[in-house]
């Protein structure tokens, strides 16, 4: 099967400090893959180079084939394609629910707003908060905004999902419900990747999983392999810390 | 509860003393004496002085003596403060330290309250009696009925030029400080050259009087004879004058509001495939326009009453027509008019903001706006 996406070898620098160094990988269309790895060993920032909010300084990213890094890229429409979920959900406060998740559609796709509310209606209930359309994000809890977060990022109906850490700003008794979405989106076929902390999540959502370590991918394969019989050190002694702080 | 004090171990946990409440008490009863005496002699004093009508003097009688007695009652608070201070220090001799130290919390609070009520009286006191010097001059000279309504009519139809003049400039500011901020905080490489100016708009707009900016602008733009511009009138002038200046502020207003906007917003925005122009149409300013409504509203204030400037260009606005009543009468009672009308158009703007603002909190459920 052809790859929806491909990252060859990306270099990112942050000034001196190189983030990404000579990250590759590939993503087959339905496929859920979750990226682990230590704080700022650049999981985020992949995500960010994927829908171009960062630009990157080597290497090269396609869609479907097309190359859609480097200068003369129409950015605004490859995010169109691939939505973004982010940590702390920045949601639009000055706006209600359904204005959230309509808005996209309506001044980027040119969905009229009849068409946008259905289909905004339909990912509510998809999301469990069909009768939250009229409340505003701060009267919502932390669990509820992620939910609206990926309602809004799936109303533009995007050919891949990037999830940066959803649950970590998350009260743990909230964790689940936003997980238990991911889960109904990755058996409905949706392509997704994931920087997650939740290495249970991981292991039984994911086909596969990548260990990032400073920069680079030291480790990729299927869950099994990765959480059971890791090869490298770095990614055994990481997953030993993990378990130790009962996350596993 | 009585604490019995020896019988802690070794007096390692001693109970704190209650404070020192009947220095306190005293210095109140003291200094509310005084003012109480003050607020009886003085406004009774100098209505004797007055050489005014029986009715008058009856009228001003009856005020002097109510606001004696008004000041009277400060006595209230001071003398509980005593009271309450005595019987806090009967506690502690009880050996009841934790009830003496509530008792002598409560005199204390009313102690400082006595007092600070009564520096309230010194400064009413103070109004009062200039009010009422030189044969109550003040009054007749900026208070006058009989010129205030002779005024009043005129006053008020002038008036109506400073409103269109504010209201005009008020439009043309938002429009126009919008856009220096937005140019100012574009982070486009083409447009860097007008950053540049815009920058440099704020800083000398900001530095030039608005006197002297209104001056050059309403007399020097007729002499000059420029096409269009020349043939306006002197009030369009004025409002340029005013939109010019004001706008730089504003400007810097929206500057700060916009900023203020995390970037994390634009990251959402851009992620779901805005163009820059449509996050800050959609994401940025609608959400900065919130946080600027206070600020703006200050400055909007300012500016109405900046209108009165346009004296100096020969427009004849409330203020003006004010001006010729009292050179006319020699009484400013007409001018004291326009600063009242003043008072009265911002008062309600000010609440209605707050108003809207918390009307705004109550609906998103957002704290900070």
């Amino acid at each position: 099967m052809t790859a929806l996406l491909d990252i060859d070898r990306i270099l990112k620098r942050f000034g001196e400090d190189e983030v990404l160094k000579g990250v590759s990988l590939s993503v087959r269309p339905h496929e859920v893959v979750c990226l682990i790895g230590a704080s700022g060993s650049g999981k985020s920032t992949l995500l960010r180079c994927i829908n171009g909010l960062e630009t990157i300084e080597g290497g090269e990213i396609r869609l479907e084939g097309d190359v859609v890094s480097g200068p003369g890229v129409d950015y605004t429409a490859l995010r169109r394609q691939i939505g973004l979920v982010f940590q702390s959900y920045n949601l639009f406060p000055h706006m209600d629910v359904m204005r959230n998740v309509t808005i996209a559609p309506m001044k980027i796709g040119g969905l009229g707003k009849r068409p946008a509310e259905e289909r905004a209606l339909a990912l509510l209930r998809r999301v469990g908060l069909e009768e939250k359309a009229k409340a505003y994000p701060d009267q919502l809890s932390g669990g509820q905004q992620q939910r609206v977060a990926i309602a809004r990022a799936m109303a533009m109906e995007p050919k891949l999902l990037l999830l940066d850490e959803i649950t970590s700003a998350l009260d743990p008794e909230l964790v689940n419900e936003v997980l238990r979405l991911v889960r109904d989106l990755a058996e409905q076929g949706m392509t997704m990747i994931l920087a997650t902390h939740e290495m249970s999540f991981a292991r039984s959502v994911a086909n596969t999983v990548c260990f990032l370590d400073d920069g680079q991918i030291l480790e990729m394969g299927p869950p099994e392999q990765i959480f059971e019989s890791p090869r490298e050190k770095r990614t055994q002694s990481f997953l030993r810390t993990v378990l130790e702080a009962g996350q596993l | 509860m009585a604490v019995d004090v020896d019988a802690l171990p070794g007096g390692v946990r001693r109970l704190a003393p209650p404070p020192r409440s009947l220095a306190l008490a005293a210095s109140a009863v003291i200094g509310v004496a005084a003012v109480v005496a003050g607020a009886w002699i003085l406004p009774l004093r100098a209505v004797q002085a007055l050489d005014a009508s029986a009715d008058s003097e009856l009228a001003a009688t009856i005020i002097a003596v109510a606001f004696g007695a008004l000041a009277t009652l400060l006595f209230v608070p001071a003398i509980h403060a005593t009271v309450l201070s005595l019987r806090s220090r009967d506690l502690e001799s009880d050996g009841d330290i934790v009830e003496a130290r509530h008792i002598a919390a409560r005199s204390c609070e009313k102690a400082r309250r006595a007092l600070g009520y009564a520096l309230a009286v010194v400064a009413l006191l103070s109004i009062l009696l200039f009010l009422l010097a030189n044969d109550a001059a003040i009054i007749e000279t900026f208070l006058s009925w009989e010129q205030i309504t002779r005024s009043a009519a005129d006053v008020v139809r002038a008036f109506w030029l400073n409103v269109w003049i504010a209201v005009v400039a008020e439009c043309l500011i938002l429009l126009f400080a919008l856009t220096l901020a937005l140019v100012r905080l574009s982070p486009s490489r083409a447009m860097a050259p007008l950053r540049w100016l815009a920058i440099a708009y704020v800083d000398v707009f900001r530095a030039i009087p608005l006197i002297i900016l209104l001056y050059l602008v309403a007399f020097g733009i007729p002499i000059a004879g420029i096409p269009f511009l020349s043939d306006l009138p002197t009030t369009w002038l004025i409002v340029l004058g005013l939109t010019i200046t004001t706008s730089a502020y504003v400007a810097e207003v929206f500057r700060a509001a916009i900023e203020s906007v995390h970037w994390s917003q634009t990251a959402a925005a851009k992620s779901l495939g805005f163009s820059t122009l449509q996050t800050s149409r959609y994401v940025v300013v609608p959400q900065a326009v919130r946080r600027v409504v206070p600020p703006l509203l200050s400055y909007f204030i300012g500016l109405q009453k900046d209108t009165a400037l346009v004296l100096v260009v020969g427009a004849i606005d409330a203020f003006g027509q004010a001006k010729i009543y009292a050179g006319n009468y020699f009484n400013l009672s007409s001018v004291t008019f326009v600063a009242v009308i003043f008072i009265a158009i911002t008062i309600p703007q000010a609440r209605l903001v707050d108003y809207l603002l918390a009307r705004e909190a109550r609906k998103t459920g957002m704290r900070r706006l």
